[in-house]
């Protein structure tokens, strides 16, 4: 099984109905995905899959044969979104935090408050309350 | 520029965005098995007979022949056992572990137990065993409610809440150099220590708590820890490796601890003006099978009950009982957010039958300093009902939103609140918590047991000590939490990380401020090597508890909360769509207005859900929808906007001001929602107002 992992072509002898938040995190050892329920419901596991974000927990790996995964991994740690998350407080415990940012990756330019809310309704968080999420979202799609 | 008062950067680093923190289950040792537990099928029984239905070549069996020392959870009561012996109390009993290298065979593994099964017991009324009993009196009650021109009674119902912390319960345990390190995602390490020293005794002394990031608490990773660190530790002692013990969602929601159900009764006597003459009480906590902390939850819960009002006749009755059911546990506000539900919405109810605007009764009747509260303590110039009310009414423009809204489908309602910081009454003095500051060659090290949970321990710790010490923020680090390293400065509960353990830093910071006689800490280092300086909590001397009547100081201070909900009720679906929330509190002073801020949204929102949202439904003992797919806590798409004001008052005992934050705003959301619906018509007692609740109450 081949595929694109941030930018880098890997490949995996996992079985091919491994779920694919299980090959990023025990085969190749990217821990900052996370698995908070392992039924699609939280959305800490959230990847994106050929641009769309999806719930690595609910992805056999066969099925992203050939596609571009990006992990929160593959920002390098120097997206500006990562540093709003840490300077607005969007991230307390910090779990739900890599699968939020991957989410919010997909917003389009100039969203409004609502656009953010919808973006974001997969993915759970119990420790903000999500207004600071949104200050945080908000203040790097008004940067760009 | 102070570091107090200002939103520094936190501590955390860039790690928790960029996936580089490491929580428990991102650690990985050599040799490492992956742990399981079989728990029980039934809530009631005896056990018969166990066989084991695999191949178990491979495997570490665990049962509790192997517990070295005490098959006991030490904690409040030594009454639970790590593994079961023969008695079942509830569905989710351990009884075996299981440790394997491949997850898919140790998942794949039968058991196969026969039970002698018992009539369980899941009615808190009619349990005849109590974990605890409180009876508070202040003044006389009988005379006073024989006397009031009017009695209003009523009784209360809230259902157990799931902490959903992302991050289930999960730890490691780890054979090192004669003895066993346990790497976890753990509120509280000492309490794990604590647990552990008696599971294993004098034949594995070297035993040491590591906590890894953690990935939420809410109460739920105070005391149950001990009991997952325990079954690691007995795996990997068995084994001799590394065992990783990480619950799926389902197990830790079944398994583990909960908000305790509640029922209160309140009778109420008044003057026809308003004015509050007698208040009986009855609190009922459902315990679950086993004591962990229902005694001192009940006790919160019971000081609570009253609400924050000023009443010359009280007595509050609290029970906390056994029942077949998992024990319920800690979670944030720990007995006060039931308590508080129950006496904000009888106050609305008391304003209706008096036909007084619930507005007006709370003014007649809220405390105000050197009034005494329900356990006769009278209350110092750091009481802020009166401020909080007013501001939220002013800023909400309720009474005009009350008035126009009156005949159309959307409501506005209000709660008043209060909440103690700290252990209760003559907890702290008990506790001796100590914090420690070493110097570095570059400035000082916190080293203390309170663990970062999300709320900002870290962060908030390192501002304090900057200011009380004088050196730059950037030159203050903070230790990992390990037993054998840091000072135990308690556990992280009871809004005391900021109150109590950041006062003793500040107390360490003056201290080696006066060690190094001018000097910035590098030069000192450099000319005199490293020093410490050790301090223990003292709390203020003026504090007065007898433990026997339940009367006197319960606590050394209150954050007030007064918390406003607007919100739109569907009337063909029953669907509640809260619009806005405004949550006034004042908690002394914010040491980083952003991660309060966050405490009062965050906790807002865990109210909101519990108001709403969150419903446990319990089939033969056990949580049947243990699933984020069917017990739903808020999303961004349920909450509202939520409008912080954070008022100051500065407690004197507390680092810069500070109170304690995190449960205050816990208690308000649930009773503000169910006074907002009472507004529509709707008589509701009970929560979550669930759409199939409301569909079925009755209209005042």
């Amino acid at each position: 099984m081949q595929f694109n992992l941030n930018g880098s072509d890997v490949e995996t002898d996992a079985h091919p109905m491994s779920r694919l938040l299980d090959v990023l995190r025990e085969d190749l050892e990217l821990t900052g995905t996370k698995e908070g329920c392992g039924e699609g419901e939280c959305g800490a596991c959230t990847v994106l899959i050929d641009g769309e974000p999806v719930c690595s927990c609910l992805i056999p790996v066969s099925q992203v044969q050939g596609a571009e995964v990006v992990t929160i991994e593959g920002l390098g740690g120097k997206h500006p979104l990562q540093q709003l998350f840490m300077n607005e407080v969007g991230a307390q415990c910090g779990i739900c935090t890599p699968g939020m940012i991957m989410a919010a990756l997909t917003l389009p330019d100039n969203p409004t408050l609502d656009d953010v809310k919808t973006a974001l309704a997969g993915n759970l968080c119990r420790c903000t309350g999500y207004s600071a999420i949104y200050r945080a979202v908000l203040k790097w799609k008004e940067a760009q | 520029m102070k570091a107090v008062g200002a939103s520094v950067p936190r501590k955390d680093g860039i790690g928790k965005a960029t996936g580089a923190a490491r929580y428990a289950d991102d650690l990985v040792f050599p040799g490492m098995l992956h742990g399981r537990t079989i728990r029980s099928a039934v809530p009631r029984g005896q056990i018969k007979s166990i066989k084991l239905d695999f191949d178990t070549a491979g495997f570490t069996i665990v049962d509790y022949r192997d517990v070295p020392a005490k098959n006991a959870v030490d904690l409040m009561s030594h009454d639970q056992p790590f593994l079961a012996e023969s008695e079942i109390r509830h569905m989710a009993e351990p009884i075996l572990l299981l440790a394997h290298e491949d997850k898919e065979k140790l998942h794949a593994a039968t058991v196969i137990i026969d039970y002698e099964e018992q009539e369980p017991l899941f009615d808190p009324e009619k349990s005849t065993v109590s974990f605890k009993d409180i009876d508070i009196v202040k003044g006389d009650v009988a005379s006073a409610l024989s006397s009031a021109d009017v009695v209003v009674e009523g009784e209360y119902r809230t259902g157990h809440q799931e902490h959903v912390y992302i991050e289930p319960n999960g730890v490691v345990a780890v054979p090192e150099e004669g003895g066993v390190a346990i790497y976890g995602s753990v509120q509280c390490p000492f309490y794990v220590i604590k647990a552990l020293r008696c599971l294993l005794g004098s034949a594995h002394p070297n035993v040491r708590v590591i906590q890894t990031e953690t990935g939420g608490g809410f109460g739920g990773k105070e005391e149950y820890p001990s009991m997952i660190a325990g079954h690691a530790v007995l795996l990997a002692i068995k084994s001799g490796r590394p065992v990783k013990i990480i619950y799926d969602r389902a197990e830790d929601m079944v398994a583990t601890t909960k908000r305790h159900p509640s029922i209160v009764r309140h009778r109420t006597g008044l003057t026809k003006d308003g004015k509050l003459v007698a208040m009986d009480i009855e609190v009922i906590l459902d315990g679950g099978a086993y004591v962990t902390l229902s005694p001192t939850v009940l006790s919160r819960g019971c000081i609570h009950a009253a609400g924050p009002y000023n009443c010359d006749n009280v007595r509050i009755q609290g029970r906390a009982v056994f029942t077949n059911t998992p024990p319920n546990g800690a979670f944030r506000g720990f007995g006060a957010p039931q308590t508080e539900f129950a006496v904000e919405v009888h106050m609305d109810r008391i304003a209706e039958t008096l036909g007084i605007d619930p507005v007006e009764l709370r003014r007649i009747n809220a405390l105000k300093p050197g009034d005494r509260t329900a356990t006769d303590q009278t209350l110092r110039e750091d009481a802020s009902a009166h401020m909080v009310l007013e501001e939220a009414i002013r800023r909400t423009d309720y009474n005009r939103k009350r008035e126009e809204w009156k005949g159309t489908n959307k409501a506005i309602g209000l709660s008043l609140f209060f909440h103690g910081a700290g252990f209760t009454g003559a907890g702290e003095r008990n506790l001796k918590s100590k914090a420690r500051l070493d110097l570095t060659p570059t400035g000082v090290r916190i080293a203390v047991g309170s663990t970062e949970i999300g709320q900002g321990t870290r962060t908030m710790h390192a501002q304090i000590v900057t200011d009380a010490l004088g050196i730059p923020y950037e030159s203050v680090e903070v230790a990992q939490p390990d037993t054998s390293r840091v000072a135990d400065s308690g556990p992280t509960v009871a809004s005391r990380t900021c109150m109590v353990v950041g006062k003793i830093l500040e107390e360490c910071a003056i201290e080696m401020k006066e060690k190094l006689r001018g000097m910035s800490p590098g030069e000192y280092y450099d000319n005199y090597g490293p020093i410490s300086v050790e301090r223990m909590y003292e709390p203020p001397d003026w504090i007065q508890w007898n433990d026997d009547t339940y009367l006197g100081d319960a606590y050394a201070t209150y954050g007030w909360g007064c918390d406003v909900v607007e919100l739109e009720l569907d009337r063909d679906t029953y669907e509640v769509k809260p619009i806005r929330i405004t949550a006034v509190q004042e908690f002394g002073r914010p040491i980083h207005p952003a991660l309060a801020q966050g405490q009062i949204e965050g906790g807002t929102a865990q109210g909101l859900g519990y108001a709403l949202l969150e419903r446990v439904v319990m089939k033969n003992g056990a949580m049947a929808n243990s699933q984020l797919t069917n017990y739903v806590i808020p999303t961004t798409l349920d909450m509202p906007e939520v409008d912080v004001v954070m008022m100051e008052n500065p407690y004197p005992g507390g680092p810069f001001g500070a109170k304690g934050l995190g449960e205050l705003p816990m208690d308000g959301p649930a009773p503000a929602v169910v006074n907002a619906l009472r507004g529509l018509g709707l008589d509701l007692r009970e929560i979550p107002a669930t759409p199939e609740l409301l569909s079925t109450t009755p209209a005042i």
